[in-house]
């Protein structure tokens, strides 16, 4: 096998903190090598330097033998060198076609090459499998989508090497499943292929061989048949991590009840009709295909929106006035699909992040002011209680990281001591060590009587955490059936809305 | 090279910045006062000497800044919470106009002075606010561009004065010039040095600046407009009625504005011509900018703003330097204090 890509001791710091420390590794032609690390273990800096958009204090960078020069991106563009960002860089407003082919022309050519371009382009999709319509407008596409042309424009550069970041954190899992697909026919084109991840699942699943990163250096080297699951998530965190398990339920009398809810034209996808009713002490997870109306249902239930028809119940009282406040009023605690798009204000700080749905109360105001001791003292109790790390009280929020934030947001809803919880996507994007942390507050709150609604598309934790589970497809919720009977292949015919072959012993609630 | 967000911006530079850029402006106009045939330390020497030096001077200055603080916090207020204000022109002259209106309603003239005075100053603050809540409903419900919408605005609302001062609101007695009846003695601020123009209205001004600090610092509403600017998903999340806390910034950018206004024909002519206000308002939009949108700094702007212009003034006459230095002073501090605040929320790298 032929080494395409050598890194040798690439040492990186950031004034005091070293984001890589003497990380060596190799990646040979038509491999598929995993990055796995946690959250700040330093994988995307490591694939930055490697890319030249930063310069390594230290080590080098060989591509098929011969050096990069640092901090040149064109560089390694030209060497073969494609990356693939976790957020794409892709202008809405222009084709496909179009945000493929510029920067790849010199500026100064008057007349852009459109049919030869059309031609390559169509030539790559044909060989990879990956099919998108050059002229339809990027704002149009869906996530999945997305990515495919990102892929597309790295290999319309003549990428040899792909470097992926994150590749499946916005996909949903069919998606993912399609992409590793695509990328074993790349390998098997004699593409070679990096990508960075923290799901043990999909390394497995798809690398030839993993690096485990932490803490910025190389700690181990595996290849995947000779590893487990268990083995890399300990090497990973530094120690044994186990997510909680969930003790039987004691579910108590209903909390929260939906009457044929109906919503459309707000929040996404339209609700047909759904009703469902949550008991005190138990869990009741909701899987789905993502835009079927669970950020909708969420959104709902959190007090964003009204429904047009139909009714939410709290402890048997109905919700007359849909506005955010009533339903903290009401104990509604809510941890919101988007932490960085709205559970929290990156230029304000913890202690505001962590008052601002509650400002209204007395225990935080006082004749329009807002009482700041008060204020202050209640999120230092948060970050103490939730082990927030990383910023104190008048930092602001956006120096968190994903789990530490996420953390704050759950401290901020439970420490009201709520009686149904509204958990959408409580996991997504965060690393081993916070996924069993939040996870564990959740179990906390169900043993405390809380009603749990957990809407979430990642099946293990829904599993893991749920009593009941319903799927909801088009705005509709099937059956819930009991979560120990629930097996991937069950709930992906719920998923599918095959809700008769799904439930042939399912009871509706 | 590129460019790295600093993830702890530091306290001291945040202060040290808007100095900076100061000091950078005055390096660039310097070199086109050398350009001039000046010497511009001298020049420099001159504008000081003609904003402070005299009694006279030092009372313009102040006279001059008055209208800045309420222009500078009327931007400040808008922007802060990403309501884009750019109307600040007209909802003076309309404040100034209500003021001249009322005027010459024969009741007001029977009045108590301070009573006479708040009635002007409240019909002022409602007509810049009228002015700002069009534009602004027009956005929250049809979601119309209000950068476009106050812009235009100002050149109707000079319009419309100008059509009323020529009309039904000219002064007889004024021999043919269009100016507006001026307002009844009882209505016209006190002034705090005798035998200048410097009028009660500074005080106005520099309470207004202390108040608004503190109402965006501490108060639940304060909270709720800064949210509302900086992630409006976010706020609205959280619950923060953003429909209503924008209608309320609104009315106090337009309402400063619109005082503005007023209190300049209360304080200083009485009446109202269309040229009442050399750019005030679009000046207070740069005086926001060079604040950072702090009410407090607004102050500092709006002085450093006017000493430049009274200064120039004299600094002219003295040197044969056009007086426009002071418009390039002042334009050239906005940009280089636009690069200081991007220098202080990142760091350049090699």
């Amino acid at each position: 096998m032929t080494r395409v890509l050598e890194l040798r001791g690439i040492t990186k710091r950031f004034g005091a903190v070293t984001a890589n420390e003497d990380v060596s590794l190799h990646l040979d032609q038509g491999e598929i090598v995993a990055l796995l690390g946690e959250n700040g273990a330093g994988k995307t800096t490591l694939m930055s330097i490697l890319f030249g958009h930063y310069t390594a204090d230290a080590g080098t960078v060989r591509v098929d033998g011969a050096e990069l020069p640092p901090g040149r991106s064109r560089a390694a563009i030209q060497a073969g060198v494609g990356m693939v960002h976790q957020h794409f860089a892709l202008a809405p407003n222009l084709s496909v076609l179009d945000n493929i082919v510029t920067g790849t022309e010199p500026l100064w050519r008057p007349v852009s090459r459109r049919s030869a371009a059309r031609a390559k382009l169509a030539g790559l999709m044909d060989r990879f499998g990956l099919t998108v319509d050059p002229d339809s407008l990027v704002a149009d596409l869906s996530v999945g989508e997305c990515q495919r042309v990102e892929i597309l424009k790295a290999l319309y550069n003549d990428a040899r090497i792909l470097i992926l970041d994150e590749p499946t954190a916005v996909l949903t899992t069919q998606e993912a499943e399609r992409l590793f697909a695509t990328l074993r026919e790349m390998t098997g084109q004699g593409l070679s292929l990096i990508f960075i991840s923290h799901k043990l699942n999909e390394v497995m699943a798809a690398a030839d061989r993993v690096v485990v990163l932490r803490g910025g250096r190389v700690v181990a080297e595996r290849a995947t048949e000779a590893t487990s699951k268990d083995e890399l998530a300990e090497l990973m965190v530094g120690r044994r991590v186990e997510r909680p398990r969930r003790p039987p339920a004691t579910p108590g009398p209903v909390v929260l009840e939906a009457r044929d809810l109906r919503l459309s034209g707000r929040g996404g996808a339209s609700l047909n009709g759904v009703s469902f009713a949550l008991r005190s002490g138990e869990t009741l997870g909701i899987i789905g295909v993502s835009g079927n109306g669970q950020t909708t249902l969420a959104g709902l239930v959190s007090g964003l929106y009204a429904p047009d028809s139909g009714a939410l119940l709290v402890k048997g009282r109905e919700i007359t006035r849909h506005a955010v406040p009533d339903a903290i009023a009401a104990g509604i605690g809510r941890i919101p699909e988007d932490r960085h798009a709205e559970g929290a204000i990156g230029d304000l700080s913890l202690w505001e992040n962590a008052v601002l749905e509650r400002i209204w109360s007395p225990e935080f105001s006082r004749r329009g002011l807002v009482r700041r001791r008060a204020a202050r003292a209640a999120t230092a109790e948060i970050i103490r209680g939730y082990d927030v790390r990383g910023a104190g009280v008048d930092s602001r929020i956006r120096l968190l990281s994903g789990g530490n934030m996420q953390k704050l947001i759950l401290g901020r809803a439970l420490s009201a001591d709520p009686d149904i919880l509204v958990a959408a996507q409580p996991s997504r994007g965060l690393d081993e060590g916070a996924i069993a942390a939040v996870h564990a507050r959740l179990l906390e709150a169900r043993a405390r009587g809380a009603g749990v609604l957990l809407i979430s598309e990642d099946l293990d934790e829904v599993l893991a955490l749920s009593d009941r589970v319903r799927a909801i497809v088009g705005g509709r919720l099937s059956p819930a059936i009991p979560s120990d009977d629930a097996d991937a292949r069950r709930l992906g015919l719920m998923m599918a809305g095959d809700w008769a072959a799904a439930g042939e012993d399912a009871h509706a609630v | 090279m590129r460019f790295e967000r600093r993830e702890r911006p530091s306290r001291a530079l945040s202060v040290l910045a808007p100095l900076g850029a100061i000091v950078a402006a005055l390096l660039v106009a310097g070199v086109l006062i050398a350009i001039a045939g000046a010497n511009p330390l001298t020049a420099y020497a001159l504008i000081l000497d003609g904003a402070f030096g005299s009694r006279l001077g030092f009372s313009e200055t102040l006279t001059r800044t008055t209208p800045l603080i309420l222009t500078g916090l009327a931007a400040a207020v808008a922007f802060r919470a990403r309501v884009w204000n750019i109307g600040g022109e007209g909802q003076f002259y309309l404040g100034a106009l209500a003021v001249a209106a009322i005027g010459m309603v024969p009741a007001l003239a029977g009045l108590p002075s301070p009573l006479a005075i708040l009635v002007c100053a409240a019909a002022g603050a409602a007509a810049g606010m009228v002015l700002l809540l069009v534009p602004l409903g027009l956005r929250l419900r049809f979601g119309v561009d209000e950068v476009v919408t106050t812009l235009l605005l100002n050149f109707v609302a000079v319009l419309f004065v100008s059509l009323m001062i020529e009309g039904p609101m000219k002064d007889p007695l004024a021999f043919g010039w269009p100016q507006s009846v001026p307002i009844p003695d009882n209505a016209i601020l006190p002034t705090l040095m005798d035998r200048t123009r410097l009028h009660a209205g500074l005080l106005i001004a520099l309470a207004l600046a202390v108040a608004v600090w503190w109402v965006q610092a501490r108060s639940v509403f304060g909270l709720g407009a800064r949210a509302a600017g900086l992630s409006p998903r976010a706020a609205a999340f959280a619950g923060v009625p953003l429909a209503r806390t924008l209608l309320l910034v609104g009315c106090l950018s337009g309402g400063l504005a619109g005082l503005a206004g007023a209190v300049e024909v209360m304080g200083v002519k009485a009446y109202v011509t269309t040229d009442l206000s050399p750019n005030y308002g679009y000046s207070g939009i740069v005086i926001a900018m060079l604040a950072n949108l702090n009410p407090l700094g607004v102050i500092a702007a709006a002085l450093f703003s006017a000493v430049m212009f009274v200064g120039a003034d004299s600094m002219s006459r003295a040197l044969s330097i056009p007086s426009y230095i002071a418009d390039v002073t002042v334009a050239l501090s906005l940009l280089t204090m636009l690069v200081a605040i991007f220098l202080t929320q990142y760091r350049i790298r090699r």
